[in-house]
């Protein structure tokens, strides 16, 4: 899949912010590529750096307190550097993005038609009237019944599943090469999150287009990621296919993920199993390896950083960053038969663990 | 909507009701006042001040009398104790100057702070923001008598830059018109300037970050477009409700200072002379036309806003 | 086993206000429909639903932050529908809740001390007995007492919803109504969240009712799970059997619905979508409120309201046409005392077999 030139490359992007409680380092060296037609989910928990490296690909991170480093190039287009002038061409019409709160992210005193047209028009010279009419063509093909006269509503006459479609009109309507879903269905209730992944799903397959898919979901992931990129604290710690991650997973923290949702079509465990502790302040992050502070294996080596590099023998696409050699994981990954987890020489202390630094 | 315009017109006839009755009372309250004598004029005869009496009905129970008033206001048969003139008449022409002057200045004053308020707040912990928000506080802080008089004195007076003082309808000369009340404008708008840009600036550095900003943003909208298509015109429906309070506030009674500083004869110079010789009736319809401003304004912002913010109409 | 709640045929109704010139109750809001079920010390009942299924109100209206417009609920057998001012304290205390959004639900100006402090000062404790109190909930809900002079800012989201479940048990309450308590968090925290939560019951004997607006967390906790849909329960179960055979339609769907984080599994399964969206609650559907979006209703889902019907095991399910039960399942059920007032007598039939129905 990801022989063809890639239409996005990423490489060592960093993004800090300038705060009051010192420089938050929010992305921290992140490199990957994007193939045509590819759908890569960035999967990690709050403050991982997922939502920050996204937006910063459509410059929407920048601000006066804000500094970034590295490359990141759609085309021959350098994004990070690019003016004003040339992110405007691409965003909307080559780069579009689905944002998660469809409440919020809506222009609350705009119909939802005036807003689809509004980015038409933003980069093609048609007439209202053409704008309007695509927009209810649009409207109609995320799935909105009833689209001619749903095109004058305002946002909050729409229910958040129609809303969210919405939102994914908006982001399709240029017929964009590269889509941003930042937790596109995260605010909605699981019978409508179905309905609308599954649609995205056929819409964005129709299209052709690639996805970068943000998510702290690995349920969402399975239904519709090709490769997955883990993120913890800045980085990406582990990428790979999504079968490479699910069933072969090399680094600890992904093991603490995969371990900790659960599962209804497994019989229940006594106990969920948890990642110890809580995720590093941005702003005070541990040397070396992030997550050594609450990782059951971490050894001496891991006070340097571990590069993000293939590991897995034949696996060139699989890479992570973590120093235990490859069958040392597969040995300590297992919590019980059939579900991957962290278990480790302590095993989770619930009492203890949350009152960390 | 309907229904929402009609509960707003039927608020504001309640309204206006409860103001009447209040202001009726002035009639009753004002020390040193039997208004069948002072209606009467000077020196009058006994049965001159009786048949007054029976005419406005002040021999009859209160309510009879609130009545009775009313009509006088309403058909236009107030006199004034003093002058001896028909009150409508002095407002209706009183009341061009006090509508140009209210007019002029909150168009005046609209237009500078949303200039002002969009430049700081783009601009905010820059130079230029420091300067202009130091700029507004002196403009706050600047009561309309002092700066009025200042302006007056150089501009009108010593330098001859503006005609000081005098009035020339708007149907007459447009431009004299203008010319004319350029000062009073100014004057007047000063304060409201500084306030408004305040707040709008800080309506528009909250409304900056909000998400569906941040949408426009993505959508390849130029920064341009985002700023007066989204961030400004959500940011401004607070203030148009704000701007129609003031105005009607201006024209019912605000502009008082202003007129007086530059002696435009407007309603709300007769309504301070009419206060300081205790002559209640220009009083009464003033305040009754001031009311009347005030509320018809207030529901017209109701509606305006309704239209600018659909989410409101349901309540 | 006594029975600590016992609620029959609970209904909270909103007036809608409107006209023109004078309001008046143009329509009201079904939030709450006939709801009757109860629960045992020591036990945790899932109450799951989708936005706008009832499932707050319902656990507002248990803990009398409203008053019901019918039904009854008892609290350890007293009964406290109607009950007012200090009628209510006992019961205020004994039955605690916790709240979805760390965030929001802590006063973001008081220190750690005086949230979890304030129900005992409410309830008359002294200063030096509420501090020593304090310091032990935090250590007890994995808080250090050292914690006890910060601002809920300088904690994490999970620590937060640490915070809200030691003021929860600052009053040894015997019931805790979880409303959503682990949904704000990340799924290593809520981990953590719902292990904590387990061993405080098992510590404390406590009682909950976990609400949650999916299946999948309250699997881990839930004794028993009931399922709402539009004010009205649909299935009430025990925990395991309703992942193995959902019986409503509409549980199936809220199962079908969760993505299996299994590559090849999901592949493999055959997912149902379930069509629609839940209709306004100020105009349900007549029959059977599911009707409108379940593939297998027919003429009498339209009309009748189907009753709550007790299958083998204490599996109940409001359905006329049960899925995952046998022919003789069916027969044998027996018409819940539990049922609304205006179900229906019809006898569930299965289900016609729709295309690839047998998941």
């Amino acid at each position: 899949m990801s022989s063809a030139e890639p239409i996005l490359r990423v490489s060592d992007l960093e993004v800090s912010f300038a705060t009051d409680e010192g420089l938050v380092r929010a992305v921290d060296g992140v490199t990957f590529e994007l193939a045509a037609g590819e759908v890569l989910a960035v999967v990690g928990e709050s403050g991982c750096g997922k939502s920050v490296t996204a937006m910063t690909l459509l410059g929407l991170t920048r601000s006066a307190n804000a500094r970034f480093a590295g490359a990141a190039y759609y085309g021959d287009t350098e994004l990070l550097g690019a003016s004003d002038a040339e992110l405007q061409q691409i965003r909307g019409a080559e780069i579009a993005m689905v944002f998660q709160d469809s409440a919020s992210s809506l222009n609350p005193v705009q119909r939802v038609g005036r807003q689809i047209a509004e980015q038409i028009q933003a980069h093609e010279k048609v007439t209202d009237a053409q704008a309007r009419e695509r927009a209810i063509e649009l409207l109609e093909r995320v799935g909105i019944p009833n689209a001619r006269k749903r095109v004058d509503a305002y946002p909050f006459e729409m229910s958040g599943g129609m809303r969210q479609r919405v939102m994914i009109a908006l982001a399709l309507s240029c017929d964009p090469s590269v889509l941003i879903a930042d937790e596109p269905t995260t605010a909605l209730d699981v019978t409508i999150q179905a309905q609308i992944l599954e649609r995205f799903r056929e819409l964005v397959a129709q299209m052709g287009a690639s996805v970068i898919l943000v998510t702290h979901d690995l349920g969402v992931v399975t239904d519709i990621a090709d490769r997955i990129a883990v993120m913890y604290a800045g980085r990406i710690v582990e990428q790979g296919a999504l079968d490479e991650i699910f069933y072969d997973p090399q680094h600890p923290y992904t093991w603490g993920l995969l371990g900790s949702i659960p599962r209804l079509d497994r019989p229940r465990p006594k106990r969920l199993p948890t990642i110890p502790g809580l995720p590093p302040s941005l702003a005070d992050r541990p040397q070396g390896c992030h997550l050594r502070p609450r990782c059951p294996h971490e050894f001496d080596q891991c006070a340097k950083t571990p590069p993000l590099v293939a590991r897995v023998p034949g696996a060139t696409a699989h890479l992570d960053r973590c120093w235990l050699s490859c069958d040392r994981k597969r040995e300590l990954r297992e919590i019980e038969p059939g579900v991957i987890g962290l278990r480790g020489k302590h095993e989770v202390e619930l009492t203890k663990g949350g009152a960390g630094s | 909507m309907k229904r929402f315009v009609i509960r707003r017109i039927l608020g504001m006839i309640l309204v206006l009701f409860a103001i009447s009755i209040a202001t009726f009372c002035i009639f009753n309250v004002i020390p040193n006042s039997d208004p069948a004598q002072r209606l009467a004029g000077r020196n009058p005869t006994k049965g001159q001040i009786e048949a007054i009496r029976r005419q406005w009905g002040f021999d009859k129970p209160v309510y009879v009398q609130y009545v009775k008033t009313m009509e006088k206001v309403f058909s236009g048969d107030l006199i004034s104790y003093v002058s001896q003139i028909e009150v409508d008449k002095e407002i209706l022409q009183d009341a061009p100057r006090t509508f140009s002057l209210a007019i002029g200045a909150a168009i005046m004053w609209m237009a500078f702070a949303v200039a002002l308020g969009l430049y700081t707040a783009v601009r905010a912990g820059r130079f230029a923001d420091r300067f202009l928000t130091a700029l507004a506080l002196i403009g706050i802080s600047m009561p309309v008598f002092w700066i009025g008089a200042l302006m007056s004195y150089y501009l009108g007076f010593k330098w001859n830059i503006f005609p000081n003082g005098g009035y020339v309808p708007l149907t007459e000369d447009p431009l004299q018109w203008a010319y004319h009340l350029i000062m009073p404008w100014t004057a007047l708008s000063l304060l409201f300037i500084g306030v408004y840009s305040r707040i709008l600036r800080s309506n528009v550095l909250d409304t900056i970050n909000d998400d569906y900003v941040r949408t426009a943003r993505a959508k390849g909208l130029s920064e341009r477009q985002v700023l007066l298509r989204h961030v400004l015109r959500n940011s401004l429906i607070p203030i148009v409700t704000l701007w129609g309070l003031d105005f009607g506030a201006v024209v019912g009674g605000g502009a008082l200072l202003t007129e007086t500083v530059f002696d435009l004869q407007g309603v709300g110079q007769y309504a301070a002379e009419s206060v300081a010789q205790l002559d209640v009736p220009p009083v009464l319809a003033i305040v009754m036309f001031g009311a009347f401003f005030v509320v018809v304004v207030n529901t017209v912002v109701d509606i305006v806003y309704a239209t600018l913010d659909p989410r409101i109409r349901l309540t | 086993m006594s029975s600590l709640l016992e609620v029959e045929h609970l209904t909270m109704h909103f007036p809608v206000r409107g006209g023109t010139v004078i309001d008046r109750q143009v329509a009201k809001v079904h939030a709450v429909d006939d709801v009757t079920f109860s629960m045992v010390e020591g036990e945790t009942v899932g109450l799951v639903g989708e936005s706008g299924c009832g499932k707050t109100t319902l656990s507002r209206t248990l803990l009398r932050l409203l008053e019901p417009t019918g039904g009854t609920i008892r609290f350890r057998g007293t009964d406290v529908t109607h009950a007012k001012g200090r009628a209510l304290a006992p019961m205020r205390r004994q039955m605690q809740m916790v709240f979805q959004d760390p965030y929001a639900s802590l006063n973001p100006r008081k220190r750690v001390g005086q949230i979890i402090g304030m129900p005992l000062a409410l309830h008359g404790t002294k200063r030096d007995a509420r501090e020593e109190r304090v310091a032990e909930l935090l250590e007890r809900v994995g808080l250090s007492p050292e914690h006890i002079n910060r601002f809920p800012h300088e904690f994490s989201g999970g620590q937060r919803q640490r915070i809200g479940v030691a003021r929860a048990l600052a009053l040894e309450p015997r019931l805790i109504i979880l409303d959503e308590p682990v949904s704000a968090l990340d799924v290593s925290i809520q981990a953590q969240i719902v292990n904590l939560l387990e061993d405080l019951q098992e510590a404390l004997g406590l009682t909950y009712l976990f609400v949650a607006h999916d299946l999948s967390v309250v699997r881990h906790v839930s004794d028993r799970i009931a399922v709402m849909y539009l004010g009205k329960i649909m299935e009430l179960s025990p925990a395991e059997e309703l992942y193995l055979k959902p019986i409503h339609p509409y549980a199936e769907a809220l199962l079908g619905a969760i993505p299996i984080p299994d590559p090849k599994e999901n592949r493999e399964r055959e997912r149902v979508v379930l069509p629609g969206e839940p209709p306004n609650p100020m105009n349900p559907p007549s029959g059977c409120v599911f009707h409108p979006r379940c593939e297998y209703a027919t003429d009498v889902c339209r009309s009748v309201a189907p009753p709550l019907m007790e299958y083998a095991g204490g599996h109940l399910a409001a359905c006329h046409h049960p899925l995952n039960v046998t022919p003789r399942e069916v027969a044998m059920a027996k018409r819940s005392p539990a049922s609304p007032l205006s179900a229906g007598d019809e006898t569930p039939s299965l289900a016609a077999p729709v295309a690839d129905a047998g998941s």
